[in-house]
This record gives C-alpha cells, structure tokens and sequence, in this order.
C-alpha cells in the first residue's frame, strides 16, 4: 500500500467505513471531519459503494428483513476483509446486533445465507467484527496520542458531550466496554483536545429520533429538553458522535424554536469536527460551513483571523 | 373496563414464540421500565409496564392496534435497568411485528419501507450528493437499488 500523508509515527489501522442512510445526505460535515482525521491519525477507511441501509428501520415491521439486510452489507464487508467502522451509533447498533445473532444462532446462519444466495449470490460467514469511529478514537488511537496532537488551545471552550444511546447501550452487545449509566469515553476524548467538558442535566437523555417519523412532537419535545439544559449551563456547543441525534439537535433546532417559542441557537459539533480544530485544521477543511447553526462564537474566541461567512 | 372472555391466554405465548419477545413473562410489573422511560416523561400515552401488563393479561387487539407500540424510542435505558431481564426494546419489537402481520401498520412505516424498497435507503443517493461528494473530493456512492427490492420482493415485503 502506497505510503500517503499519513504520519510515520502511527501503526497503521485498517477499517472499512459504513456511511448508513444519514451521513451522506444530512451529515457531510461529519464524514469529512472524520475521514480528515482519520488520515491524520494514521486510521485508513476503505469505502464499498455498494452499502445500503443497515436494515434498523425495518427491524420493527419485519425482524428478519433486516437481518437480511445487515447480512448483505455484512457480506459486502467481509470480502474486503478489514474491520467494518461506522459512522452512526444506530448503524453500529443494528450491525452489530444482527452480526451477533447470525454468529451464534447456526440456524439463522443457514436460512441467511440460503437467501442470500438465492436472491443475490451472497454469502456471510460471520467473520466481520463491528466499531464506532469513536471506539476508534478511544480504544485503538487513545485519549494521550490524540492530546499530543493539539496544536490549537481549546481551553477557552465549554461544551456538551451528548452520548446518544446506541454508542453505549445496550451495554451487553458492546461486551460492556463502559458503564453505561456513567460514560466517560466522550468527556475524555473532549478533554483530550483541551475543551471544557461541562456536566448537565439529563446527559444521557435520548434525542428522540427513534419515534420521529411517528410522532414529531414528541420527539421534538425529548429534544428541547436537553437543548434546554445546556443552555442553562451557558455551553458554547452541544459535541455528538451521531448523524441522527444531529438530525434532531441541529437539523430541527429552527423548528423545535418555532413550535416552543424559544430561542437557543446552540452549535453542534460532531467529535472530529472538534478534534480537527484542536489538531490545527482549518474549519473549511472539517466542513463547518455545512454546519446549520454556525458555531462562530467557538471560531471568533479561537480564531479570531478567521471570517467565517 | 376489561372483559374476561375478550382476553386471548395465549396472547402472551404467542408473544414469546416471537424473536425479542421471550423474556416477556418474567415481568412481576416493578414499574423501572416506566419510571426511567424518555417518551414516557413526555407523554402519558406511553407507559411499557402497562403495554406488558395489557399484553400479559392478553388483551390482544387492544395492544396490536394500539398506537403506543410505536412509541419506544429504543434507547435501551429500561433494557439495561430491568431486574427481570424482559429486553422491553427487543420486546416492543417483537409486539410491533406480530401487530404488523395482523394488519396494523403505522403510514409511517409503510412509507419507510416503500423508501427502502425503492432506493435501498431511508433518504436517497441522487446525483446531486453524488455531484456534491465530487466536489468535496469524497468517493462516490452506488444508487444501485435492485439488491433490497429482491430481499423485500423474497420476503412479500414490497410496499402497494
């Protein structure tokens, strides 16, 4: 393999990256913070054209649908061999959910892959082993390279991890990698660019983006809520790891103002987008005019040079 | 008020034969699921010791037709905390795919499913994000659609 910018001092990992169904509509900002750091980081993501949906949205309608569906993206992955990255908690949640069950259940294996077989002339052995970019970050990379790599100082900002629910939960299908009533990993992987990680009322709260499509008010109500709580602990962002709670926290924040009379304007940071900036990276590099509520308070107090449009 | 001869016994039985649903009668009705609940701090509508309850009882219909099944934003928080281990998400799964089969489909998902059916995704790959993934030098990606129209045309899952 061809040696690229990447830096020399960091072994090379591996990872074919899954985009799901959010990301490269709604959440291009995420995708190319991730993929700038990643190649900084020495981290290389492989892409499959051919990846559809992991199959989470079906699992209520029709379970085995989506096993199906999982087991064809799953197939894809395997034959390229590397380790399957995602993007998006749900993604990773659904994947790997599905992945688990095809490997333990030899039955469900079998009629998977007869189907697989006669519908598309696939086949999954269940040799594919699932993570969160973030995981990447945490557990391969490391919260101490990453610190060394700081090159901006953060120190003057304040912001909100948001954890979402599929990143950690349910605990026992991430083989209990943290509490899941008390998660650290974000907090120290902010801390570790040297911005202020601030605590908040109801941190581990869910975005509300599961029932969407079938009650927007309450889900637009379980989102207020907690722009509501960092607003009250003055953070200068809300930082997530989800294209889908991004959906709900910036892609919706104009409407959740409208439909409660309330004004929050609270930017929202995808991780690396934060990471980026930390390592010296310019805000058009990590997509942050794609950003819908523009953080220009962060730039102004750390790049004060910068004019952001 | 709940009438003794509308209940379906085997409600409950049909329930745990479903995948996710297996756990169902451990429940001894504790409430945690509930007090613990994001959709239920919204909305009185959704109360999961009350959805088990009713299905425990074997109040069929009124459980299959019902609206709230839909509600469980699956965020796992009652499935990590339930002392009988019920796996109430998986659970609200399995309920939601029995309801399906019986008839009782939300518009929403319906229209989910045509969404996938179509374009093998929940929001579409067009040539306007492919354009725009040239322009910010990132790999394209395949509109190529037929692969989950088989899978669903296999499994009588397309949408009318």
């Amino acid at each position: 393999m061809v040696n690229d910018s990447s830096e020399d001092q960091f072994p090379r990992y591996q990872y074919t990256l899954f985009l799901g169904c959010t990301v490269p509509v709604r959440a291009l900002n995420y995708e190319v913070s991730a993929r700038k750091v990643a190649d900084r980081l020495g981290i290389h993501l492989h892409d499959i054209p051919e990846f559809s949906c992991c199959g989470y949205p079906i699992k209520s309608v029709n379970r085995y649908a989506y096993l199906l569906m999982a087991a064809r993206n799953l197939a894809l992955a395997e034959k390229k061999g590397h380790l399957l990255c995602t993007l998006c908690s749900a993604c990773c949640g659904s994947l790997s959910e599905a992945n688990h069950e095809i490997q333990q259940d030899q039955s469900l294996r079998q009629r998977i892959n007869k189907d697989l077989s006669e519908s598309l002339g696939m086949k999954y052995e269940g040799k594919v082993h699932i993570t969160h970019f973030t995981r990447i970050l945490q557990k391969e990379i490391g919260k101490e390279t990453i610190s060394k790599q700081v090159k901006l100082n953060l120190s003057s900002i304040r912001v909100a991890p948001h954890y979402g629910c599929h990143y950690i939960k349910p605990s026992t299908l991430y083989g209990r990698i943290e509490d899941p009533e008390n998660p650290k990993s974000l907090d120290e992987l902010i801390q570790a660019t040297g911005a202020e990680s601030i605590p908040y009322e109801d941190k581990l709260q869910c975005c509300g983006g599961g029932i969407l499509a079938i009650d927007e008010q309450i889900a637009l109500r379980m989102s207020q809520k907690k722009l509501e709580h960092i607003q009250a602990q003055k953070g200068d962002a809300m930082v997530l790891i989800c294209p889908f709670c991004s959906v709900m926290y910036e892609g919706n924040q104009r409407k959740i103002e409208k439909a409660f009379q309330k004004e929050y304007k609270l930017p929202i940071l995808f991780y690396p987008q934060l990471l980026g900036l930390a390592m010296g990276m310019e805000p058009d590099e990590l997509g942050v005019k794609m950003n819908r509520v523009r953080p220009t308070e962060i730039l102004k107090k750390l790049k004060p040079e910068v004019n952001l449009k | 008020m709940i009438n003794s001869k509308d209940l379906d016994p085997n409600f409950k039985f049909l329930i745990a034969s479903e995948p996710g649903g297996e756990n169902i009668k451990r429940c001894f009705a504790c409430g945690t699921c509930t007090g613990g609940c994001p959709v239920r701090e919204i909305t009185e509508v959704y109360n999961p010791r009350r959805i088990i309850r009713m299905a425990l009882l074997g109040m069929k219909k009124e459980v299959l037709s019902s609206p709230f099944i839909w509600l469980c934003s699956s965020c796992y928080t009652c499935f990590e905390r339930c002392p009988q281990d019920v796996k109430i998400p998986d659970l609200m799964n399995a309920i939601r795919n029995i309801a399906v089969r019986e008839g009782y489909i939300p518009q929403a998902m319906k229209a989910q499913i045509d969404l996938l059916y179509s374009s093998g995704r929940l929001l579409e790959v067009t040539d306007f994000e492919n354009e725009k993934r040239k322009e910010l030098a990132l790999p394209l990606i395949d509109g190529r659609t037929d692969d989950i129209k088989k899978i669903f045309e296999k499994l009588g899952l397309h949408g009318e």
